[in-house]
């Protein structure tokens, strides 16, 4: 029986250079590299393949798949991009994995390039966190050092160039063909599919571009086998990943676990929701996933069973709110960032986020009229599926979700001419006294 | 300003070196603007017009893509430039109060730095920290677990130049135009300093370690080493949960 937590990508982030070439080598770093550069490239897809993996970036689309996309002897470039640029709301686990493992996702870039017969690999860093930004930097400064990067790798005569690019603030680039636009030197607007990037991607050659924490996970793959990490988890979304606790918990943090653990075992494990409160709702995978309740307490945090009960694991970001919350006022702040983010390039996106955040701001402050959530939820039909990429999608989630399970509070709010909470309850600080002015619109 | 001609002859190995990373011209538009603004603190029309020059672009492409990310200030911003995250997760811990305190506080609208040039303030979004909430980040480094009294202390060192130490980050905190280097590719030296995790990022593997809680060995896969839960109970196979979802 497998346990509860399997640290794999975290398993030494308590060592105090974990994050520098010595200290990954000594956890026998760059072992894996060897063996895939010993294998015909084919054999490496393959082991991903076996693997099971799938994308650890929300979309849960199979990793060795997309590599094996890539058409050969095409005679064009190939280009590996490393999506790095986290951003989804209450995704923590790559910034935290870059500060404490930027080798293992080198590492894996390698092995990936060498996959798909690319020479030249871009890791897309988000601008906004420096220390990881740097980390990453000296990572593949110490792997060029090494001979693990750069002209004839380890005497194979395979040669790759790695270039850390940092974004400059904007979500969107966060979705895959945005952020080709926005390497290629453009604003960040996502491309039409088809043609997909494993046909023309980044200056429209054959591109795969994989979350951090999948090309991260690629290195134990190649190490144990791909049938190791296919027996972890379950039996559609096999192997281990990183849940993110955030919020009313008493310990917030990283659990590393295989796919199919349930919230109350890693609340158990995170102390439980703060003393002396309840839990009232959560996200399973970030912003953009609908809301689930105290009801599912007990869904496998797998790929099947999350979407089964009406949400999506995502990023495994996990934002847990209690009974003090708000619920307008959370789905009013995540639609004022949709609405910011959004790109501006489809009009049911743009237009719609704009005037949901309207809407919702007049229910937040007690002004809404009856028809209001009937307008929501033709908003949210109209932008549903109706855009080029999923930044709209998963607007609608939240004001979906929260009126399908919160439409008594919604309805509560106007009754009262107001919001019925206290925000002082809700914060992890004492913040009774003096009221502090809180700007609901920005 | 205009550039001077001494700015660029000190910056001319760093165009060169930022253009040959890529094999297309343009895709060095981003650092480069990184790059300018670490030497004006802000992207100014000069720094416009040197990119359109230097990339084969038009002043109108390179200003479409420096309005588009939030990271280019079109104006001076302050030598700490101070984001409050008032995502939904961290403005219910928190933040809302923090980021109305530090604008009470400082008397400044966001973006715009104090009468001192030292700090401005601006809400940010979600920063990839949120078992930290609420988080603040100064000049892109974080801190973590903040108060709204934190905050004003904070702020009030940058102001009068005491050091500063970020939660995860260096030892001493770098100005905004340092920090826009970094994000053109030019490392500080720095990255070696500071935890390699934080608390929260450790609280899984601090559990793990005190439960004998591993991966699976490769050559005995799903064996475990010591099953069952802190509170004692079992937890059932990974494998028989396949058919639990409802």
């Amino acid at each position: 029986m497998t346990d509860t937590l399997t640290p794999v990508l975290t398993a030494h982030w308590d060592e105090p250079d974990s994050f520098l070439l010595a200290g990954y080598r000594r956890k026998g770093g760059y072992q894996a590299l060897a063996k895939a550069l010993a294998m015909p490239p084919d054999e490496v897809i393959a082991q991903v393949k076996e693997s099971g993996l799938r994308g650890r970036g929300g979309a849960g689309f199979p990793t060795g798949n997309k590599w094996a996309f890539i058409p050969q002897g095409d005679g064009k470039p190939h280009y590996l991009v490393v999506n790095a640029d986290e951003s989804e709301p209450g995704t923590c686990k790559d910034v935290p994995l870059m500060m404490a493992n930027p080798h293992a996702l080198i590492e894996g870039a390698i092995i990936a390039a060498y996959a798909i017969r690319c020479s030249r690999a871009f890791i897309y860093v988000r601008g906004e966190a420096l220390q990881a930004v740097r980390r990453v930097q000296l990572a593949v400064a110490e792997a060029y050092e090494a001979g693990y990067a750069g002209r004839d790798i380890l005497n194979t005569g395979y040669d790759l160039e790695i270039v850390v690019h940092c974004g400059a603030g904007a979500y969107i680039c966060g979705e895959e063909t945005a952020l080709l636009d926005s390497l290629e030197g453009y604003r960040g607007l996502p491309r039409l599919k088809p043609p997909f990037p494993a046909i023309a991607g980044l200056y429209s050659s054959p591109t795969v571009v994989n979350n951090a924490e999948s090309i991260a996970s690629v290195p134990s793959i190649l190490l144990n086998g791909g049938d190791w990490f296919a027996d972890l988890g379950t039996e559609k979304s096999t192997g281990y990943g990183i849940f993110s606790l955030s919020g009313h918990v008493t310990t917030p943090g990283q659990f590393e676990a295989p796919l199919g653990i349930t919230l109350r075992e890693l609340l158990d494990l995170a102390g439980g929701v703060r003393a002396g409160h309840r839990l009232k709702f959560w996200t399973p995978g970030g912003s953009s996933v609908p809301l689930l309740t105290d009801e599912h307490l007990d869904v496998p945090l797998d790929f099947e069973s999350v979407m089964a009960a009406g949400s999506q694991l995502g990023t495994r970001a996990l934002q847990i709110f209690d009974e003090t919350t708000c619920v307008v006022r959370a789905v009013l702040r995540w639609t004022e960032f949709y609405q910011h983010e959004s790109c501006g390039k489809c009009t049911p996106c743009r237009e719609g986020t704009y005037w949901m955040v309207r809407v919702l701001d007049r229910l937040e402050h007690g002004q809404g009229t009856d028809e209001d959530l009937d307008k929501l939820l033709d908003i949210c039909d109209n932008i549903l599926g109706r855009a080029f990429c999923a930044l709209g999608d998963g607007a609608t989630s939240p004001i979906t979700s929260s009126i399908q399970f919160f439409r008594d509070e919604y309805i509560e709010h106007q009754k009262r001419g107001g919001c019925p909470f206290d925000p002082a309850a809700s914060t992890l600080f004492d913040s009774s006294g003096p009221a502090h002015a809180l700007g609901g619109g920005r | 300003m205009a550039f001077s001609d001494e700015a660029l002859a000190r910056l001319e190995p760093d165009v060169v070196a930022i253009i040959s990373r890529y094999p297309r011209r343009r895709s060095a538009l981003m650092p480069l603007l990184h790059l300018l603004q670490s030497e004006e603190g802000f992207v100014s029309d000069d720094a416009i017009s040197f990119c359109a020059a230097r990339l084969g672009l038009t002043q109108t492409e390179v200003t479409a893509v420096a309005s588009f990310y939030t990271l280019y200030k079109r104006a001076p911003v302050g030598e700490y430039h101070v984001g409050v995250c008032t995502n939904s997760l961290c403005a219910i811990m928190g933040g809302d109060q923090i980021l109305a305190t530090l604008e009470e506080h400082l008397g400044v609208v966001p973006d715009e730095p104090t009468s001192d040039g030292k700090v401005s303030v601006e809400h940010v979004e979600c920063n990839a920290a949120c078992d930290y909430a609420p988080v603040v980040m100064v000049n892109w480094e974080f801190f973590d677990n903040q108060t709204p009294q934190s905050a004003i202390a904070l702020v009030d060192d940058l102001r009068a130049g005491r050091p500063v130490t970020p939660t995860r980050g260096p030892g001493r905190l770098c100005t905004w135009r340092q920090a826009s280097r970094i994000l053109a590719g030019f490392g500080d030296g720095q990255a070696a300093e500071g935890p390699a995790a934080g608390p929260a990022s450790l609280v899984g593997l601090r559990i793990a370690r005190e439960q004998g809680w591993t991966a699976p060995e490769p050559d005995q896969p799903g064996v475990s080493s010591k099953p069952g839960t802190p509170d004692g109970t079992d937890r059932p196979n990974s494998t028989a949960t396949k058919g639990a979802s409802r």
